[in-house]
């Protein structure tokens, strides 16, 4: 027997209600927009919740690129070999791609960590998302598309910037947003389903910003090609997913040459550890939402 | 609206809820009563569709919720236990966005949600950070949030823990309403007067079981005497005055701070203690309560 024809049984047995009527978009077809949408609602609540703190937002999309670039580009540069390893492009054109996707990544921890852990804990509204027709895995689809949102708009804040800084030589530039935004996502999903299992706050993110987010962001070729540190610290930039994404956004953004099927392994290794994350995430908040 | 059969919970060898059955009708105010960790909650999530049953059968507007999660859901109104609203946002925002998760636009939403602040009695709140609400308050407007799409049924859990007399007694007339107006209400509570003020029948539950079920009256009728005698004679005392008072009323219980004794008439009892030479501290002839059913039933008291 089909859902319809079971709630269509059911309806004729429902008490007349004495004021009011139950809304249209219920009484003919219950759960249908949210099966579709629920997402998109679950994202649209992220959004009221950032609305908060618009103004930080706003701050940092604008403060970050202009500081940066302008203290690494215009400042450092002056000191920095610009032959480094970087080839023959200047020492600005050669940060700025690793710092565009960096921006992404700083993005994805702030919204993948603490926004997560409340929803499920000190202000537990994913437990009253599901109560209504939200599914767990809508929750958490959610969640990915208001920040990937987040992401996308802060990338071409910071992409305008580079533009501003001549720090773009290719046409292709203008990809640095997607692989920026793919770099954030491939770093955040795994540290959401992380943020997903976390039952109690004994400051796991400001470890997790210190030995795991900060090291890789300085050993993963973003200041400096990984090339020019020893052999034995390369690791580090193999399984950073800013390594990878900062190479992508230089194979883009200036045609840093590299080999195809390094490019490809790049877009792979990030596409991977997000679906890994992603579905991981998924799995941990049904369990902990069904209690 | 609700058929539960033999319903179980387990969570590895601990049944929480151990073959519970029970129906629920159109426009009928359901209970389940009971002590802290009877059940009652696990019961209610899994009425309302977020937490899978390990036995048994479930049948909620004649959907099983294993298998239409969301459908069912659509046509609820949850009140937790734990009150989760969203903290970070404004009183009437909480509505709102509440409201976006049945599917519903922002044109039904918007009255609907000054509507409801009226109901709660929150209409100058509307603006107000939901931090800044007393519990009451609180509660009322997680009630109110639970109306945002007209459900069929509306679940309750333990609407009142918590709340001082002032802010259970608006919150019981606010639920009365709704009772009038033919929702159908299923909470769970350990407080008796709750039970009985908003109750047309309830189940008294412990440990995951079912211990008996009826009206209110019938289960008083049923299971305790018209009228109770409470006498305190001092906590050293009252095993010792036990003793001598054997074979007075129905039956004696016998509690750390007072003895009750059942009869139908317990002011006769009263003068029958004070015949054999007894004088109590204090005494009360009251009307029996589920508290006393409880006891019967359980040999416990419901809040401990």
């Amino acid at each position: 027997m089909s859902a319809s024809s079971q709630l269509g049984g059911s309806s004729s047995r429902r008490p007349e209600p004495v004021e009011g009527s139950r809304p249209a978009e219920l009484a003919e077809a219950p759960a249908t927009k949210p099966l579709r949408y629920g997402a998109w609602y679950v994202a649209e609540h992220r959004f009221r919740n950032m609305r908060a703190y618009t103004q930080t937002i706003l701050a940092t999309s604008i403060g970050n690129p202009l500081l940066y670039l302008y203290a690494l580009g215009v400042g450092l540069a002056t000191l920095v070999d610009p032959g480094l390893g970087a080839g023959e492009v200047s020492y600005l054109t050669f940060v700025a791609p690793a710092l565009l996707a960096s921006a992404a990544v700083t993005v994805a921890t702030e919204e993948f960590t603490y926004p997560v852990m409340l929803g499920f804990k000190w202000n537990p509204v994913f437990f009253g998302m599901n109560a209504a027709p939200i599914a767990p895995r809508q929750i958490v689809d959610g969640i990915i598309i208001s920040v990937t949102i987040r992401m996308v708009v802060t990338t071409i804040i910071y992409y305008l910037f580079m533009l501003l800084f001549g720090a773009v030589p290719s046409a292709m530039g203008i990809l640095t947003i997607l692989t920026a935004t793919l770099t954030g996502l491939g770093a955040g999903a795994l540290i959401m389903a992380y943020a997903c299992s976390i039952r109690e706050d004994k400051g796991q993110f400001a470890m997790l910003m210190r030995f795991i987010v900060l090291p890789m962001t300085l050993f993963s070729g973003t200041f400096f090609p990984l090339e020019s540190l020893p052999i034995y610290l390369h690791w580090i930039g193999w399984i950073s997913p800013l390594w990878h994404g900062a190479e992508l956004s230089r194979v883009f953004a200036y045609g840093m040459e590299e080999p195809i099927w390094l490019t490809v392994t790049h877009i792979g290794y990030l596409v991977v550890l997000f679906v890994w994350g992603w579905l991981a995430a998924r799995r941990i908040t049904a369990r902990r939402l069904n209690k | 609206m609700i058929t539960a059969d033999n319903l179980v919970k387990k969570y590895k060898d601990f049944a929480a809820v151990d073959g519970i059955s029970f129906e629920v009708a159109p426009g009928e105010s359901f209970g389940l009563l009971g002590p802290n960790g009877a059940g009652k909650s696990t019961t209610m999530r899994m009425v309302g569709a977020v937490s899978t049953r390990t036995g048994g059968s479930l049948q909620i507007l004649g959907l099983d919720p294993n298998e239409y999660g969301p459908e069912i859901r659509s046509q609820l109104g949850v009140v937790p236990q734990q009150d989760n609203l969203d903290t970070e946002l404004r009183v009437r925002e909480n509505l709102l966005v509440y409201g976006r998760y049945f599917g519903l636009p922002h044109s039904y939403l918007r009255p609907k949600a000054d509507e409801l602040l009226e109901f709660a009695q929150l209409s100058d709140k509307a603006k107000a950070r939901v931090e800044d609400l007393s519990g009451g308050m609180k509660r009322r407007l997680t009630i109110a949030r639970a109306l945002i799409n007209e459900p069929r049924i509306l679940l309750l859990d333990e609407p009142t823990t918590g709340l001082d007399p002032q802010a259970r007694h608006i919150l019981w007339d606010r639920l009365f309403r709704l009772k009038e107006q033919g929702t159908t209400l299923v909470l769970t509570t350990h407080y008796m007067d709750e039970a009985e003020q908003l109750c047309d029948r309830l189940i008294v539950v412990d440990k995951g079981r079912i211990m008996a079920e009826g009206t209110p009256a019938s289960l008083i009728r049923e299971h305790s005497s018209r009228e109770v005698l409470e006498v305190r004679f001092g906590s050293d005392h009252n095993a010792r005055a036990a003793e001598q008072l054997a074979g007075i009323g129905d039956r004696l219980e016998v509690l750390p701070d007072r003895i009750l004794i059942y009869s139908a008439n317990g002011e006769a009892e009263l003068a029958h203690i004070t015949e054999l030479g007894l004088h109590p501290i204090t005494s009360l002839v009251r009307r029996s309560s589920l508290e006393d059913v409880f006891l019967r039933l359980t040999g416990r008291t419901l809040i401990e």
